[in-house]
């Protein structure tokens, strides 16, 4: 059981605010303007807003019970922190085959090829009381929560 | 016409040195003001399509955006000036109709600012609301002329079968702002409000969606013209009915919901058909007279088992106060007055700046003439149209209003900027729209929690201002207007008002 980003799909605006703030979280200055006009190469976002007509919501990594992304990595880069903690992505020990963007059933893997190779994926700004994007949801449609799953 | 005249009402300036080139802003605006250009990384902004909503300026994380009036000016002109300029050239474009939406933005003198509050000095003591208890509680309904009691074994035992009493925390409630002009989020928003915080809601002329159906003990509901909505069920729902004969922004007229903001849901719950305009007649058919509105009166009140007061708004005109004896009269509960600042989703410019009175001066004439025929504790005056703080509830009920109605401060509190475009359904907050891109923007969650926040906020302010007169119950300050003083006011407005000038 562990804290995990919900969306509520029923009242995202689709402004995708959560994924400036996801890049500005993972910028090397943590400074918007700085991240966005002098960082290169630029973070990508590990949030996705997904929409289809007035539908949308932001989708990241479910940090699975039995994360398929682990199973499938053979240099051992994607990895759980702790028992119950979040599934993380060592960019060191990725080789870029992108097996883990195969097998996630969420597609919430993205293609990194900004520097190297490499998967990108949701940290849960690991360490942060809360992720950036749910912090910097203006109309709170991401909340993170422990709902016992 | 292909080329229009009219300069845009605002200018939309990017900071380019703050821009991220997010696409906030493209994704926020509904009028299609901003646009991202790929091959040159660039936003830019068409300003012409610009409404003043501010939703891009509060949604851009950089604060790069200013939205301000255009500062191009017509060459100066005490009569003919720019928005007159502005509005001829619309109706020559367009040979329509001007609308808009929201309250009268005219410069009419504004009563409550013209009347300042007493308070407690030497003489007698001042009430601390933080430490001595105050009683904020109201009850909406007819009372009754004299009571019976009877004593038997030292027990007291009241005799009168009181009228049915809407009861309220504080003298404010939700005015009518139908399903149809606001979102379904808004309506919700209001609805759980005003039922957890112990006050009402209105319905509108709108009907009652069925998810609102769980809220009927808190909420007022409307029968108007058009009759939109208004079944069996509906009635039984709710605690209170109104019937709506006037709105202060368009006293004399129907309510005008155009054909693009009647959604499946909508048409569902006004019961007509998807996209055609909901015109509502400018009178009820059915009432003529004081004695047809008693007619209706009484139908709704023998549909609802005598359980449920019934409420008559009219607009604020010239005859008001003889209009409300026959009200009264005719067996009305509850008097709801609605001034010329009343807000509304849809009405034509010329009626809503044009046509009534100030709700003020509607309050303190009505008032005093229910008092003098004897009538006025057989109803309720509930004040609407343009109340804007605890002050202006606090003068009103001095002046001798019941309670005050609030629609354009609660629409604020969700988050509306007032930039007067309900008509279009594109309402960027999500408020006045039934477009499902738009709609989810109002989390009615947040809305719901915002409106709470304010009519605690204004809860205890009204018992800070009372506190400060001395008083310990609002009943008490209900139509004492020796706690009002008038400044920089006639001598026939000090006389209609029933205060004295400030210094006597």
């Amino acid at each position: 059981m562990m804290k995990r980003v919900y969306a509520k799909e029923e009242v995202c605006a689709g402004c995708r605010l959560c994924e400036v703030w996801c890049v500005v979280a993972h910028s090397q200055s943590k400074n918007i303007i700085k991240a966005f006009n002098e960082e290169f190469p630029r973070p990508l976002p590990r949030v996705k807003v997904e929409e289809f007509g007035p539908f949308s919501f932001a989708l990241q990594c479910r940090h699975c019970q039995d994360p398929p992304c682990i199973e499938a990595c053979m240099t051992g880069a994607m990895h759980r922190e702790g028992l119950e903690g979040p599934v993380l992505h060592d960019a060191d020990r990725c080789v870029g085959c992108w097996m883990c963007i195969m097998v996630c059933p969420y597609g919430a893997i993205a293609r990194d090829e900004t520097i190297k190779k490499i998967a990108s994926k949701c940290d849960l700004c690991y360490g942060e009381e809360e992720p950036a994007c749910v912090a910097h949801c203006p109309n709170e449609a991401l909340v993170y929560e422990d709902r016992g799953e | 016409m292909r080329f229009s005249y009219i300069e845009p009402e605002f200018l939309v300036e990017r900071r380019l040195e703050r821009c991220i080139r997010c696409q906030v802003c493209v994704r926020q605006c509904a009028f299609e003001v901003h646009t991202y250009d790929e091959a040159s990384d660039t936003v830019f902004e068409d300003s012409s399509k610009c409404v003043g909503c501010l939703r891009c300026v509060t949604y851009c994380p950089t604060d790069a955006l200013i939205v301000r009036q255009n500062p191009t000016t017509f060459k100066e002109n005490a009569n003919w000036t720019g928005r007159v300029i502005k509005n001829i050239y619309k109706q020559a474009e367009t040979g329509g109709v001007l609308l808009t939406g929201m309250g009268n933005d005219r410069p009419y003198p504004i009563y409550w600012d013209h009347m300042v509050l007493n308070a407690s000095q030497v003489t007698n003591p001042s009430i601390d609301p933080l430490r001595e208890p105050m009683e904020l509680k109201t009850y909406l309904g007819r009372k009754p002329d004299h009571l019976n009691v009877s004593v038997k074994e030292g027990k007291v035992k009241l005799e009168t079968k009181l009228a049915p009493q809407l009861e309220l925390r504080i003298p404010v409630l939700f005015s009518a702002l139908s399903y149809g002009a606001i979102s379904f989020n808004a309506s919700k928003a209001l609805a759980s409000a005003a039922y957890e915080f112990g006050t009402y809601y209105n319905t509108g002329e709108g009907g009652l969606h069925r998810d609102l159906y769980r809220y009927g003990e808190r909420t007022i509901v409307q029968c108007a013209s058009g009759r939109f909505g208004v079944h069996k069920d509906y009635l039984q729902a709710g605690a209170a009915i109104e019937i709506k004969i006037g709105q202060g922004a368009k006293p004399g007229i129907g309510g005008h919901l155009p054909g693009e903001k009647v959604s499946e849901e909508v048409s569902k719950t006004r019961m007509i058909p998807v996209g055609s305009d909901a015109l509502s007649p400018a009178p009820h058919h059915d009432i003529y007279s004081i004695e047809d509105l008693r007619q209706l009166i009484y139908a709704l009140k023998e549909a609802t088992r005598y359980e449920k007061p019934v409420s008559v708004k009219i607009a604020a005109v010239h005859n008001s106060a003889a209009i409300a004896s026959g009200m009264v009269r005719a067996g009305a509960d509850i008097i709801a007055l609605d001034g010329i600042r009343g807000g509304t989703g849809a009405a034509p410019t010329t009626i809503r700046d044009n046509v009534g009175i100030p709700i003020e001066l509607a309050i303190a004439s009505v008032d005093q003439r229910l008092r003098e025929e004897g009538i006025r504790q057989q109803a309720s005056i509930v004040a609407a149209g343009g109340f804007r703080s605890s002050a202006d509830v606090v003068k009103a009920i001095a002046l001798g209003a019941d309670a005050v109605y609030i629609g354009t401060s609660a629409l604020v509190a969700m988050g509306c900027h007032l930039c007067q475009i309900c008509y279009t359904g594109k309402c960027n907050w999500g408020i006045a729209t039934q477009d499902p891109y738009l709609e989810k923007r109002l989390n009615p969650e947040i809305a719901k929690e915002r409106l709470m926040n304010l009519l605690r906020a204004w809860e205890h302010e009204i018992k800070e201002m009372l506190g400060g007169m001395g008083i310990n119950a609002i009943e008490s300050l209900r139509g004492n207007r020796l706690h009002l003083r008038g400044v920089g006011l006639t001598d026939s407005e000090l006389d209609i008002l029933g205060i004295l000038p400030a210094g006597r």
